[in-house]
């Protein structure tokens, strides 16, 4: 098997028995990111040079046995827009398109700390906005197992990246989906972690009260072994918590037998797709031959996710992208600009694609006076029975289980003219973000030859369920160890 | 009473339809430059998005506090230590205009 395909647990054994180095490997992994990217274009930057220099030391380090981590000399993929100094970072929009960041988001220090390999930035919808990376205001990013479809979003060059083996593992970022989505589309294992478990500093900014890094990896072992390195307290970050971060990996194999899988009766509607309605029903029986209780839950308010998201979401927005003015870094159009307004004006007309324009104006229209107490507080107050109807759930059940989209895959172009249409292809992973629980996304098999995504939504700060759980499935099905055909 | 019923029926018609005006002025609230060709199209999007909003209207939140946090935090203090932090140089390479040490930028006060 060709290295870029193996786990990162497989990796690791072969770099400390001296069977692989970090530098043959990243290599290896520039080289298909050569070959095979164009076609897909999953990357934003390839950080090349630095990728060398960080495999070369992390060799160094497995050579003197020092401080060797199960991520040490790992090459991995970042969604661009987490910061890295000295490495370009432009959440795919033209306003930041040559914004080299000066200092390092945490969990940039965190994986360098533990000598993972970062070998590029990827794609997304523009600042996260978006659920096809189709609003990237660079280019587009296709979907490896059918290169006419979208690789979902807004971490679609993430997805991408870590489906078609250009990188071993990747780092996503999930406002409302934007992992659990393009990871269902892509046949990705992923997880949105409990919000405040993994720090936001350095994080470009979304809506600050969903915003969640994760990890994309090939099974959940890997997810596992990542969050363990990149989660915990930060005192840059004040709503990261304080509890110590669990060694997830330790007890990933423990027996699910006798826990309480919940399925949620509101998810499973009409209007989903055939085969993936069929996959969540073979999963279902999957888990139930593992010994786990089955039983239907309600989620009462769960059409109201969708709304209750996206108002938050654009108000939080709008005040999150007032920072990029054009007077302190990024684009900056000041031609014929007679005062700084002009300049706002200016730079935001330009630098802004359609999308990122439609949600801060629709933003600052549900906080503006008048409309604040129907818009802006109705969707708080929404929000508060959306956190309730998962609290009540999880008096009974243990952990949820729900498709990660009703549909596979959506051709490039099919909904990219109607913004009402594309928000609801998001309608399953949003509920979770303002409700602040964790969510894990795993293959779950294939709808006409295109992957089919699962997730699994457990309590707040529970990831040791979800990946226990996860990782059983994984244990008597082969679906995340297929690839495409590149 | 006749007031009470017309203000009524004026608030549900402003509330699904998002004229261009309104589409320029909330545009300048958030400082962003706007043609009259885009605000036609954003006005027209704005109302089915709007429109898909009001849903939340059918939701009873009558005794319903708002959610205020997600992650449970309280506040939190720290000691008030001066330390090291990115120096004036490095903070300014990204700036699009600086001189002597600062962000340059064209006069924010009125000059007249």
């Amino acid at each position: 098997m060709q290295p870029t395909n193996l786990t990162i647990q497989e990796i690791h054994q072969l770099l400390i028995t001296k069977q692989l180095s970090s530098v043959e490997l990243t290599q290896a992994t520039l080289q298909r990111i050569r070959d095979i990217d164009p076609k897909i274009k999953s990357y934003v930057t390839v950080s090349e040079e630095l990728a060398i220099e960080q495999a070369r030391q992390a060799d160094e380090r497995i050579a003197k046995g020092e401080n060797v981590t199960p991520l040490t000399g790992i090459p991995f993929s970042m969604k661009d827009c987490i910061s890295t100094r000295d490495v370009r970072t432009t959440c795919s929009s033209k306003i930041l398109e040559n914004y080299v960041p000066q200092y390092n988001a945490t969990v940039t220090n965190k994986l360098a700390d533990s000598g993972a390999v970062l070998v590029g930035k990827t794609n997304m919808d523009e600042f996260g906005m978006g659920s096809s990376c189709e609003n990237s205001a660079l280019f587009n990013t296709h979907n490896p197992w059918d290169l006419e479809r979208v690789p979902g979003g807004s971490s679609g060059g993430a997805a991408a990246s870590m489906s078609a083996s250009l990188c071993s593992f990747s780092i996503g970022e999930d406002t409302g989906g934007s992992v659990r989505m393009p990871a269902g589309f892509t046949n990705v294992t992923g997880i949105k972690p409990t919000y405040g478990r993994v720090s936001r500093y350095g994080l470009i900014a979304l809506a600050s009260s969903f915003d969640c890094i994760g990890p994309m990896t090939r099974d959940a072992y890997d997810c596992a072994t990542v969050l363990e390195h990149i989660a915990g307290h930060d005192p840059h970050d004040s709503t990261t918590y304080n509890s110590p971060v669990p060694n997830y990996t330790a007890s990933i194999n423990k027996s699910v037998k006798g826990m309480k899988l919940g399925i949620p009766k509101e998810y499973f509607v009409a209007g989903m797709e055939a085969g993936v309605e069929s996959a969540m029903q073979e999963a279902i029986r999957t888990y139930e031959k593992l010994g786990m209780e089955i039983h239907e839950v309600s989620l009462p308010h769960t059409k109201y996710g969708l709304p209750v998201y996206y108002l938050l979401l654009f108000a939080e927005a709008s005040a999150n992208l007032a920072r990029m003015d054009g007077t302190r870094f990024g684009l900056s159009v000041s031609d014929g600009a007679k005062d700084v307004i002009d300049i706002y004006l200016k730079t935001r007309h330009e630098g802004f694609g359609d999308e990122v324009k439609r949600r801060i104006m629709l933003g600052a229209y549900a906080l503006s006076a008048g409309y604040y107490d129907a818009y802006y507080l109705k969707a708080q107050k929404v929000r508060t029975l959306l956190r309730r109807d998962f609290e009540t759930a999880f008096s009974k059940v243990d952990i949820l289980l729900a498709p990660t989209c009703p549909t596979t895959a959506f051709k490039l172009g099919e909904k990219i003219s109607d913004p009402l249409e594309m928000y609801l292809s998001d309608i399953y992973v949003v509920a979770t973000n303002p409700a602040g629980v964790p969510a894990l996304a795993l293959p779950a098999g294939f709808s006409n030859d295109m992957p089919v995504g699962m997730q699994l939504i457990g309590k707040h700060l529970d990831e040791q369920t979800l990946f226990q759980v996860a990782y059983a499935y994984q244990q008597v099905t082969d679906w995340h160890k297929q690839f495409p055909n590149l | 009473m006749v007031n009470g019923l017309l203000s009524i029926v004026f608030y549900e018609v402003i509330m699904s339809t998002i004229d261009t005006k309104t589409v320029k002025h909330v545009a300048f609230l958030v400082r962003l430059g706007i043609s009259d060709e885009e605000a036609q199209t954003f006005s027209g999007q704005f109302s089915s998005i709007i429109d898909y909003f009001n849903m939340l209207n059918e939701v009873d939140t009558e005794n319903v506090p708002p959610a205020s946090d997600i992650a449970n935090a309280e506040n939190v203090l720290r000691e008030d230590v001066v330390k090291p932090s990115m120096s004036r140089e490095e903070f300014l390479k990204n700036a699009p205009q600086s001189e002597r040490g600062y962000v340059k930028v064209p006069t924010v006060l009125g000059n007249e």
